[in-house]
């Protein structure tokens, strides 16, 4: 599949987005969630402007966004129509939560029970809201490497992951870090490598479900070539889908992926456990950066190593 | 309206093309484009149509493959358009409501005024049936002319599919595949028509006829002499007698 | 869930009109249906003869054609320097002034100073006819490039021949072999014939080296060896004649396989029929155990053995001279194995199933009737073996000996016009050959021409030469270069006024020939022929050139004055029986055009300018006695009431009070009857006389009514050829007119009565080591020639073409798909990208024809890929042979030698690897054509309308 700047930055922003978002719902609800305006002012408005953001910068790339409320009703099947509702119902909750907290709220012990609820919904939705994302892309059957239960794991874990990392970030910048914030990017990070990892190498092991023979009713087993495509110049499909990375150059990107996703925002946040002061803060940063980035070049490899049976007609043999 | 018809609809209209005689000349394809550039999905639009990169929307394009190899080896054209899936992801996919398949015949089109061009249905359909318009910015599809078929105005005999009406090789039929008594399923039946990609489960209603096996007729000959001088004589005694 | 409701009954236009689609030569019906002014739909007219409703992917795009920013606008007139495309617009008036200011002084001084040569027009009774009148004998269509081959030897064989003028029985046939066809012109009668076939589970063999199209889907694919069918035929006869496996009665009464042959080695006669006083062939008639009339009911002519004839010399029947020429071993299945590249036992194999279809499976229609001798047969029996083939046999050197190979195969199973069989269509069958003989200079400047140009020699008494041996005609038609070049040579036209060989001329005019590109050989130096000036008086050695085109088309640069044509939906237009017939084989037929949209620009059909300007220049037939035009309304008066034969006219539908069929008096509601009639005019042939037409006398009944005849004898199949031989003779030394030395031993070896198979001359006589493969080119279906590159929708499906291998031969080479090489012949080389595939032969490469284009040609932008990527394989094919100065062409009929092309293939390096070569000076036709638009949107204005 093409990889397309704008859904990776949609889905790495938003991911990140309700990864804050729901880490605030959570932290508040177990009180660690800090009140210094320093803190919760770029911590909400950080969350919900990714998260707007993301959605933006996908709505903008319809051929009609003017009709963006058109796609709110078939929620009953589509997981797009059911990501858009959920999206816009998000708001609500989340968006009194970061007003009552930033303008109400005066002791994290006691949110009241009204706070409470708020904080449930944001961090319910936000984790919703992701699954559906994901499962946009796991319901497509023509393209088997998205095709997986383990692609919404990735999208839950990695947007997890990315919200902490930031939401460190500013906790170590604004000197009001609890150490379970960075407990808990620690732990994303190391669930969503093993996601990754183990997603990875299905790929390299994925056996091809389907044939060109198969594409074109001939008999299971006979050699299928193209001898011409229908038209010399490509179209929309084989630029939209027939977009084909070198196994080389992937295995180069994973590695990347891998380095500045999980191994350095890892190491980085580990030490700074053992840390202080600006050096904290310097790691958690640096953390931040390098996850958020990495997460971006695993979006990348996402689309780019995806392959649509519709390639089957133009020169694949297997899919 | 993206849910699919809850009982199967009880027509299946659609399309038994016949790769045992396609050769693959694209009047169907043409005939197509010229037929809907006017029609119920108007226009069809052609991008840089006079430069280095034309582009443009079509419904039907015709592929040239060659399979097997050696004695069995073989050309096959391979005309390409919407299957009219029972079990279409390019409607349930869609969450506008604009992409839907028809309770009547089972036909799957766009509703245009609805799509809001997301693109979605044409990552879900595994034939790349769907065909986006970019400068109307919608997405587009063979319609089964439902324009055609239906259409008061034009002589009975004559409403079927433009790409149907005029395949030179008449390798294109059309009908109902509900119907086991119709010529269409009965041509699958003798044929063994295929469905295509089964193993994903979109139940197609559209089927491909597969080539045939070469016959071979008549025993070997038998010359009635060895040498040509003794050709000659036997002639004498045969044509002269 | 809810289905929205939709307009499921929109009307589809306000307006149909009838006409004939001209996006190719075919020529089918159409129905155009018009909306507020603009076309809707086009489709194919479901009572038309030959495409019975259907429509092929070219004339599907119709209407992209008719909104082609390539159309010209007005007429051009040349400005700066020949071959640059430096033209100005003129008015009508200016440009018909210069025209006939050239051609006046042309007549009045020396009328074969005019050339005449016109390409992809089906309007040859017109402008045939207009050379004869202006007096020139320089006049030719483009059949001597095209297929004169197949024509010729069929002509010469059995009076008609495949391309158009004949056609399989589609419904009854069991086996049809198809040989080297890619698309021919009746593109959708062969469509709708295979689809028959296959729907009846009647068995399709093709043979041809590439297994693309119709071969793609032959039963029976064998991938031959360019040049070599003759051989592989000839094997099928040898096999067919040891197993006895032929229709020996057929044989002695329709063909003249017993005609007895003189045998009297040095004498004037020797090899000519043996003929009584009253001129009938003579038989050893078995009945009478003596020398007998070989066209008598009565007889039962001898096959084999030598006789006596009444002089006594020595003579044989035709039959035994050809039954040793083809047992020859050197025939035998394993001795063409090689050759021919087809496997001895796919030989035997297809002999025995053509056996097996022509014996075993013989169908029967309880018709009787009665043959030229007075034989009543109560039944017409067929051999439902039937045959076509095109240039993939015509296009060689060997081409027409290949091609009568082919009709000698028919004959002897004894299929032909036989139901299931090869039939004629009307108004063939013709005599052997037609009684028409080409007509040498006109008497006097002024004159017409006392015949037509172009015939048909029955010996070198016929031919148009000088008594030095000198051509009469520009093209060396008729000469002994090539004595039955029936249809011209255009091929050599462009070369020989170039070198004023065999005299200059002062004026070239074409019509709708891309002359300079696609359609000649050798096409570098062909431009630069075109261009050349003569350093001693500074003028162009070809001083004018005419053109009329409808498209910026390639030639359109190097006309001094350029006549803007309409498109085939703007004019009027006759497809008449007195040229290329769109006969069905049940029934002849005729057709007609009419303008269904007015042209939005300043031009004129240029049917109707012919006139106009043959009546400025007052020529014989376009004035009346006083003088004034005699066809004021173009065309359309002329199809009306121009005869050529008082009661023959260009149209055989209602003639006279409107009953006329075929002959018969002009009927001034003519026009109106066809356009009633759906622009087409097809008339029944009744059963009787439906088969057997050569000999049938029910058809010469018919044929005669209709004006069809052109002899009162029956038309026998000529196995042996007198004419051939009389040629021969001459070449020995006898008779007024002979050969220059230089040509006895040319004549002496291919003017063999008898048909037989040499190498093609390229490949004889290149280093075969150095050229080791074949390069051929294909006509593809959704393209017809150089037409098509403007068509908006066309050039979406075949914008640029690959030169297409054997995967084993790429692999050699070291290239993947769309890999850049270089190819070379022996003329010149190309650098193109190679496609690989699998159904070729090993030893052949081949692409797609006139995909290549000129930079800023067509309408199109300068880097549209037609010119970056695409190429032609005319740069490579030279128009004369490696080692002399004879065409490029088939001994016999001059037929352009397209396919003996030999080439070498190396890899281009990585550096080279980015453009097609040669690349030309881009023309202007960018900057002048029709503004495009970036996002083409036809029809969305029918949607808001309806
Ligand atoms: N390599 C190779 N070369 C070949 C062949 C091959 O097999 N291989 N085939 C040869 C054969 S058989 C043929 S017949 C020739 C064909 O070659 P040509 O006879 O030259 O045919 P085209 O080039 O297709 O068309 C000639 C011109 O007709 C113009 N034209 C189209 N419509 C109209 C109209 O309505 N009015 C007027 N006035 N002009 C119009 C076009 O613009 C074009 O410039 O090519 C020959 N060239
Ligand atoms: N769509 C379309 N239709 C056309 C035309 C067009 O340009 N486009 N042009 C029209 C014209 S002018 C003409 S003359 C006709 C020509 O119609 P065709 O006779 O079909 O002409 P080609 O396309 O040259 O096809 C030649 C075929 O012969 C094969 N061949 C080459 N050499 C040999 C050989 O030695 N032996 C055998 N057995 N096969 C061989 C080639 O592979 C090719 O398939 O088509 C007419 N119809
Ligand atoms: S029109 Fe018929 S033969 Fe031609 S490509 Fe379409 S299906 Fe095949
Ligand atoms: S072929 Fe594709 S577009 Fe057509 S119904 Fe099936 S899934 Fe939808
Ligand atoms: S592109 Fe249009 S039809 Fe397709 S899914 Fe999106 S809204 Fe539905
Ligand atoms: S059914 Fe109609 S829309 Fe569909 S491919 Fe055929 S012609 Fe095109
Ligand atoms: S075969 Fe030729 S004449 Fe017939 S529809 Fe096609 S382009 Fe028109
Ligand atoms: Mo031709």
């Amino acid at each position: 599949m093409h990889p397309a700047y704008s859904v990776i930055f949609f889905t790495t922003a938003s991911g990140a987005g309700y990864g804050i978002l729901f880490l605030a719902g959570v932290l508040a609800l177990v009180d660690r969630l800090p009140l210094s305006g320093w803190f919760s002012w770029p911590l909400f408005v950080v969350g919900l402007g990714l998260v707007s953001a993301g959605l933006l910068s996908s709505l903008l790339h319809l051929g009609h966004p003017e009709r963006f409320l058109k796609a709110l009703t078939q929620w009953r099947s589509s997981w797009l129509s059911r990501e858009g509702v959920l999206a816009i119902v998000g708001f609500g909750p989340a968006g009194l939560f970061a007003l009552g907290w930033l303008f109400v709220i005066d002791d994290t012990r006691d949110i009241g029970w009204f706070m409470e609820v708020l904080a449930v919904a944001t961090a319910a939705l936000s984790a919703v809201t992701v699954y559906a994302t994901s499962m946009i892309y796991a319901s497509l059957k023509p393209i088997p490497q998205w095709h997986r239960r383990d692609v919404s794991l990735g999208y839950l874990t990695l947007g997890l992951a990315t919200g902490a990392l930031l939401v460190n970030a500013l906790g170590a910048l604004t000197a009001t870090t609890t150490h379970l914030v960075p407990a808990i990017a620690v732990a994303a990070l190391l669930v969503g490598a093993l996601v990754k990892l183990s997603y990875w190498n299905a790929l390299r092991r994925l056996a091809p479900r389907v044939t060109a023979a198969s594409a074109i009713g001939a008999a299971t087993g006979t050699s299928v070539r193209l001898l011409d495509p229908p038209h010399t110049e490509p179209n929309f499909l084989q630029k939209e889908m027939g977009y084909r990375v070198a196994r080389k150059h992937a295995d180069k990107l994973r590695r990347i992926a891998l380095v500045l996703g999980f191994v350095v925002p890892l190491a980085a946040v580990l030490v700074s456990f053992a840390t202080v002061g600006p050096l904290t803060a310097f790691l958690a940063v640096v953390a931040a950066v390098s996850g958020v980035a990495g997460i971006a070049v695993e979006r990348w490899l996402f689309f780019a190593e995806a392959t649509h049976t519709v390639t089957l007609y133009y020169g694949e043999t297997a899919v | 309206m993206t849910d699919l018809p809850r009982k199967p609809p009880a027509k299946k209209l659609g399309l038994v093309i016949d790769l045992d005689t396609c050769v693959g000349c694209h009047a169907c394809a043409v005939n197509c484009k010229e037929w809907n550039a006017g029609g119920f999905a108007a226009p069809l639009s052609d991008t840089d149509p006079y430069g280095a990169d034309p582009d443009g929307v079509w419904f039907n394009r015709i592929h040239s493959f060659e399979t097997g190899t050696g004695s069995t080896g073989r050309t096959v054209h391979f005309p390409r358009s919407c299957l009219h899936c029972d079990n279409a992801l390019c409607v349930t996919v869609c969450p506008t409501g604009a992409s839907y398949k028809r309770e009547e015949d089972g036909i799957v089109l766009v509703d245009e005024d609805r799509c809001i061009g997301c693109k979605l249905c044409s990552w879900a359909c595994a034939y790349g049936a769907r065909e986006y318009d970019v400068s109307e910015g919608v997405m587009k599809k063979c319609t089964l002319c439902v324009d055609r078929i239906y259409n008061e105005n034009i002589p009975e005999a004559q409403r079927v599919p433009a790409c149907v009406a005029t395949c030179p090789v008449s390798a294109r039929h059309f009908g109902d595949l509900a119907d086991p008594a119709s010529e269409v399923s009965r041509l699958v039946a003798e044929r063994g028509g295929r469905e295509l990609m089964p193993e994903l489960g979109y139940a197609p209603v559209n089927r491909y006829l597969p080539p045939r096996a070469p016959t071979s007729r008549g025993e070997s000959l038998t010359p009635t002499v060895t040498s040509v001088e003794s050709k000659f004589l036997q002639w004498v005694d045969r044509l002269l007698s | 869930m809810r289905t929205p409701s939709i307009e499921t009954s929109p009307p589809v236009s306000d307006q149909v009109k009838e006409t004939t689609c001209y996006m190719c030569a075919c020529r089918c019906g159409i129905r155009v249906h018009l909306k507020d002014g603009q076309i809707r739909y086009i489709e194919g007219n479901p009572d038309h003869p030959v495409n019975k409703g259907v429509l092929c992917g070219k004339g599907s795009a119709g209407i992209m054609k008719q909104h082609s920013p390539a159309k010209l606008r007005k007429p051009l007139k040349r400005v700066g320097e020949r071959g640059k495309g430096a033209l100005v617009e003129i008015e009508w008036d200016e440009a018909l002034e210069i025209a006939t200011g050239w051609l006046s002084e042309i007549r009045r001084t020396d009328p074969k100073k005019l050339a005449f040569f016109t390409g992809r027009d089906q309007s040859q009774a017109l402008t045939g006819w207009w050379a004869t009148q202006f007096g020139t004998l320089n006049y030719a269509a483009h059949g001597g490039f095209c297929s004169v081959n197949m024509a010729a030897a069929g002509l010469y064989t059995m009076g008609g021949s495949f391309w158009e003028f004949g056609e399989p029985d589609w419904d009854r046939t069991r086996y049809f072999m198809m040989f080297g066809v890619a698309e021919d012109h009746a593109s959708n009668p062969i469509k709708i014939g295979l689809g028959k076939i296959k729907a009846a589970g009647a068995k399709f063999v093709s043979v041809n080296p590439v297994r693309t199209g119709y071969s793609a889907i032959a039963d029976d694919w064998v991938g031959i060896r360019p040049g070599t069918d003759g051989l592989f035929i000839a094997s099928l006869i040898r096999e067919l004649l040891l197993a006895d496996k032929v229709d020996f009665t057929y044989l002695a009464r329709y063909t003249n396989a017993g005609w007895l042959v003189i045998q009297d080695p040095g004498h004037a006669d020797d090899g000519l029929i043996a003929r009584d006083s009253a001129g009938r062939p003579q038989c050893w008639d078995l009945a009478i155990g003596g020398l007998g009339d070989a066209l008598d009911a009565a007889a039962r002519p001898a096959l084999v053995g030598e006789r006596r004839l009444a002089d006594g010399r020595a003579a044989v029947p035709v039959f035994e001279l050809l039954a040793r020429r083809f047992l020859d071993d050197a025939f035998a299945p394993e001795a063409i194995a090689e050759t021919t590249g087809v496997p001895p036992a796919t030989t035997r194999r297809i002999a025995a199933e053509l056996a097996h279809a022509a014996f075993a499976e013989e169908i029967v229609i309880d018709q009787p009737w009665t043959d030229f001798a007075g034989r009543r047969h109560d039944r017409m029996v067929g051999r439902p073996v039937s045959f076509h083939a095109m240039r993939g046999i015509s296009a060689h050197s060997n081409g027409f000996h290949t091609c009568r190979s082919l009709h000698v195969l028919q004959a002897l199973l004894g299929s032909i016009d036989c139901p299931g069989g090869w039939r004629y269509k009307p108004p063939y069958p013709k005599a052997v050959p037609p009684a028409v003989l080409p007509t040498g200079p006109a008497a006097a400047p002024g004159e017409p021409l006392k015949g037509p140009p172009l015939g048909f020699p029955r010996g070198p008494q016929d031919l148009l030469v000088d008594d030095d041996g000198t051509p009469q005609r520009l093209d060396k038609a008729f000469s002994w270069d090539a004595p039955l070049a029936a249809h011209g040579m255009m091929h050599m036209v462009i070369r020989n006024a170039w070198a004023g060989d065999p005299y200059p001329i002062d004026t070239l005019f074409m019509f709708m020939a891309n002359m300079s590109w696609n359609s000649a050989m050798n096409t570098t130096e062909t431009m630069a022929m075109l261009t050349d000036k003569d350093p001693a008086t500074g003028e162009y050695r070809i001083p004018h050139i005419i053109y009329s085109d409808a498209f910026y088309s390639e030639m359109v640069a190097y006309a001094d004055l350029v006549l803007p044509d309409t498109t085939y939906l703007e004019r009027w237009d006759c497809i008449s029986l007195l040229d290329r017939p769109i006969s069905e084989a049940d029934g002849p037929a005729d057709s007609i055009r009419q303008p269904v949209v007015a042209p939005d620009r300043d031009v004129r059909p240029f049917q109707d300018v012919l006139i106009d300007i043959g009546a400025r220049l007052g020529l014989p037939g376009l004035v009346d006695d006083g003088g004034n035009a005699r066809y004021p309304g173009g065309l359309r008066d002329y199809m009306m009431f121009h005869e050529r034969k008082p009661g023959i006219g260009m149209l055989a539908g209602w003639r006279g009070d409107g009953s006329g069929q075929g002959t018969g008096a002009p009927n001034p509601d003519q026009i109106d009857r066809y356009i009633a009639n759906g622009c087409f005019w097809f008339d029944e042939i009744p059963a009787e006389a439906r088969f057997f037409r050569n000999v049938n006398q029910a058809y010469r009944a018919y044929g005669e009514r209709m004006g069809f005849l052109d002899t009162a004898e029956p038309v026998i199949v000529q196995l042996y050829s007198e004419t051939l031989q009389r040629f021969r003779l001459a070449a020995m030394g006898h008779g007024a007119k002979q050969p220059p030395d230089s040509e006895r031993e040319r004549i002496l070896t291919y003017f063999d009565p008898l048909p037989l198979w040499y190498m093609p001359f390229e490949e004889a006589r290149v280093d075969r080591t150095a050229f080791p493969l074949h390069a051929l080119t294909q006509r593809p279906m959704i393209m017809y020639h150089s037409w098509d590159s403007q068509n908006a929708w066309q050039r979406q499906i075949l914008g640029s073409n690959r030169l297409y291998m054997a995967r084993a031969l790429a692999e050699k080479l070291g290239v993947a798909d769309d890999g850049w090489v270089w190819v070379h012949s022996h003329h010149g080389r190309i650098r193109v990208q190679v496609r690989l595939m699998d159904g070729v032969n090993p030893d052949t490469v081949w692409t797609w024809n006139a995909i290549g284009k000129r930079r800023g040609t067509w309408g199109l932008d300068a880097d549209a890929h037609e010119a970056t990527q695409g190429f032609l394989l005319n740069h490579l094919i030279s128009d004369v042979l490696p080692d002399d100065a004879h065409a490029n062409a088939d001994p016999v009929t001059g037929q352009a030698a397209w396919f003996d092309l030999r080439v070498r293939i190396e890899k281009a390096s990585d550096a080279e690897a980015r453009e097609s070569w040669p690349q030309f000076e881009p023309l202007p036709g960018t900057e002048v054509r029709a503004s495009v638009p970036a996002v083409l949107k036809y029809g969305a204005g029918f949607r808001k309308a309806s």
